[in-house]
């Protein structure tokens, strides 16, 4: 694994000056995972915050290849690029030996909703790439609307916390367990306020032939309602209190890969952020339980595949 | 279906194994596609090639047309000459990544086997899927036969590459009628296709050139969208001079001739009847018979849809007394089908223009036949001898 030191001293491929939000997690976790490799790497990006925040012409925050053709379609994208790559090696038109690795960006919306075809096409397919999910819980460039990933309970636009409906009545989709379901060779989930966590398995996934997928978590202070120097602490806190437990699954071993000494209630995550404002009224107390009953449950069904086979 | 040619002429084979025999002999690096009728077979059959080592391109069996057009987009994007092939539905759910594959200006060659769209669902030929996509971007080629099927495939790589150009070509033929019928054609043997198609040389740094990053599908504000899209166009009116050239070239090693259209039996005729595909074969023996009937009927097929050829179909039909354009697809307008009211658009340029009238004909396979040409022609007949138009868009071959 890299120390700090190293991982700084590499040159960095996603420049600064980009357009995202302050306090958006995205840019530390790209930053991050095109560190985790000596390789070039090609990145394709899905539409979204991160896509239209980094290439508004004639600037580009890319300082590697990048493409991005539509929302629905990064992993179909990544597929084709990737599948060039073999073809013009094969063909003796690239040098043989270059090694090139494929990364695909998208948000929970251009990955849970409308892209998870695509990606259920690559994964099945495998392609040698890695799909990264940032994980934000919204479409949050068109302006908070739900999505599948979503946490119960929470406002956005399109589930508001209105007289009668209090924000988002499901559970949210568990994206990596359909990804695991695959059987891909490496799978796993992970925030950007672990970095070396991140790191190591940004590393494990690009070494490995085959697809590979990681979902991180990534506050959003402008529509989970935090503060902008917060949005680290806020993703430590979705760890801590095992909303979004840190584990992966290697060649079909799960490992659970932080156990918080000291499990946090998920109130402490929640009270945080403004988009579950609503469900701290005493009224709403049962939403709480709710969100807590399925936390314990989900924490209690991994710890219980720790170190098996899935 | 393997294909061994000893003789060039006279080989039997249906628009799809032509079409897949062009592709075979193409070679291209990447390929990706979905099955849909009529265009499965050829699918089917490249994917054979594949498989027996003919061809030693990279099959992605996409789960979505969606998908196979974004392959394609991402092959294309990293240097690679990419093929595909579709019908009706699978284009139709495609029609984002269309524009996207001209937008990026990716030279992508795609077969359309022409189908209808749903609803009501119907897997025959029409030109709804096509001429839907008329606005996407991509060169439309139509062809009549199985020979010009095959042919053109081969000419689209050129058109698509050519420097001038850079847009990706849709080569046109009808479902069932061209795609699943046995015809004689001539093959051109591997090593002129080869040479004719030439080694691919991407203009644009590509995505694997990763000593020189590339920004594909970056946003455009309204500070430079329009400059991007002023370029697309200016691509598509070179498009036309290179479809010519290329067409010529092509003769050279095939001896079949190529241009904008096709005028068959044009240089006295008063009126004239304008049609694409193989339904303008048909056409073609009405003609003959009006002919034999003492009338001076002809012909215009166009090949090329897009880039349109106004000025060239204007002046060829500018002196004819009556003339009817036919439509396999409506375009909803109540007022005629996309070639008729492009036709009809084109020939405003004109100071003197023929009476003209728009048809729709043969929507989901509805058999067009002699009798229902010679009908049209009798009735432009009609309208010459009267100066009246009755009924400037209607149906025919339609139970009413
Ligand atoms: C086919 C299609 N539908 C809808 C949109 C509009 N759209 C653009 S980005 C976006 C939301 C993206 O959400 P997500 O994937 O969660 O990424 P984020 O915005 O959070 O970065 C939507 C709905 C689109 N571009 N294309």
């Amino acid at each position: 694994m890299a120390t700090l030191k190293e991982l700084t001293g590499k040159k960095e491929l996603f420049s600064g000056g980009h357009r995202l939000c302050s306090g958006c997690g995205i840019p530390p976790i790209v930053r991050l995972i095109l560190r985790s490799t000596d390789c070039p790497v090609v990145v394709t990006t899905a539409t979204g915050c991160l896509e239209v925040g980094t290439s508004i012409y004639p600037y580009t925050s890319w300082r590697t290849p990048w493409i991005h053709s539509a929302f629905e379609n990064a992993a179909a994208t990544i597929s084709g690029v990737e599948t060039a790559y073999r073809a013009l090696k094969k063909r003796n038109k690239l040098p043989v030996n270059k090694d090139i690795k494929f990364v695909a960006f998208g948000g929970d919306g251009g990955t849970y909703d409308i892209g998870l075809q695509a990606l259920s096409g690559a994964l099945e397919r495998g392609h040698s790439f890695l799909y990264v999910c940032y994980d934000n819980g919204a479409y949050m460039n068109t302006g908070i609307q739900r999505s599948s990933s979503t946490p119960f309970g929470a406002n956005t636009t399109t589930s508001p916390a209105g007289d009668v409906i209090q924000g988002k009545q499901e559970f949210r989709k568990d994206l990596t367990k359909i990804v695991i379901a695959h059987n891909v060779p490496y799978a796993a989930q992970a925030s950007p306020h672990h970095w070396k966590d991140l790191n190591n398995k940004a590393q494990k996934a690009l070494s490995t032939n085959g697809p590979t997928f990681l979902n991180v978590i990534s506050p959003c202070p402008l529509g989970w309602y935090t503060k902008p120097e917060e949005s680290i602490e806020s993703a430590k806190l979705a760890v801590d209190t095992c909303f979004w437990p840190l584990y992966e699954v290697e060649n079909g071993i799960l490992k659970v890969n932080y156990k918080p000494k000291e499990k946090k209630p998920v109130i402490e995550w929640i009270k945080i952020q403004g988009r579950f404002k609503h469900i701290l009224k005493p009224e709403n107390k049962w939403m709480i339980e709710k969100f807590q009953d399925r936390v314990d449950n989900e924490w209690e069904r991994l710890l219980s595949l720790d170190g098996k086979q899935v | 279906m393997a294909v061994e040619t000893k003789h060039k002429c006279n080989v039997g084979l249906t628009g799809n194994s032509a079409v897949a025999y062009a592709m075979k002999q193409i070679n291209p690096d990447v390929v990706a596609a979905y099955p849909i009728t009529p265009s499965t077979t050829v699918m089917e059959e490249f994917s054979s090639y594949v498989a027996d080592g003919a061809v030693d391109t990279e099959l992605v069996t996409v789960e979505s047309e969606h998908s196979a057009m974004s392959a394609c987009i991402g092959a294309a994007a990293a240097g690679a000459r990419v093929m595909t092939a579709t019908s009706s539905q699978g284009l139709a759910l495609m029609w984002e990544m269309l524009y996207i594959a001209a937008g990026m200006r990716l030279p992508i060659v795609m077969a359309c086997v022409n189908r209808a769209l749903s609803a009501p669902l119907n897997i025959h030929c029409d030109h709804s899927d096509s001429m839907g996509a008329r606005d996407s971007g991509w060169i439309q080629l139509y062809s009549e036969t199985v020979q010009e099927a095959y042919d053109n495939i081969i000419q689209a790589v050129r058109i698509a590459e050519h420097e001038d150009v850079l847009l990706p070509v849709m080569v046109c033929l009808d479902g069932f009628i061209t795609s699943h019928s046995i015809e004689n054609l001539c093959l051109i043997d591997n090593d002129k296709v080869k040479g004719f198609v030439g080694e691919y040389k991407p203009n644009q740094p590509s995505l694997l050139d990763v000593e020189h990053p590339a920004t594909y599908g970056a946003v455009a504000l309204p500070d430079s969208y329009i400059e991007a899209r002023r370029q697309q166009s200016e691509a598509m009116k070179l498009a036309k001079d290179v479809i010519t050239d290329v067409g010529k070239a092509f003769e050279k090693v095939s001896g079949r001739s190529y241009g904008l259209m096709e005028k068959y039996r044009m240089d006295d005729a008063e009126v004239a009847m304008v049609i694409l595909s193989s339904a303008a074969g048909t056409s073609k023996v009405a003609v003959d018979e009006m002919r034999k009937r003492g009338a001076k009927a002809g012909l215009i097929k166009p090949r090329v849809f897009r880039p349109f050829p106004y000025l060239e179909i204007g002046e060829a039909l500018k002196n004819i007394k009556a003339v009817a354009v036919l439509d396999r697809a409506d375009s909803y307008s109540s007022f005629g089908g996309p070639l008729f009211t492009e036709i009809r658009s084109g020939l405003y340029e004109f100071d003197k223009r023929p009476k003209i009238i728009g048809r729709v004909f043969g929507l989901g396979g509805r058999d067009y036949g002699v009798h229902d040409a010679l009908a049209v022609f009798e009735e432009l007949l009609r309208i010459k001898d009267t100066g009246k138009v009755d009924k400037l868009f209607d149906y025919i071959t339609v139970r009413e």
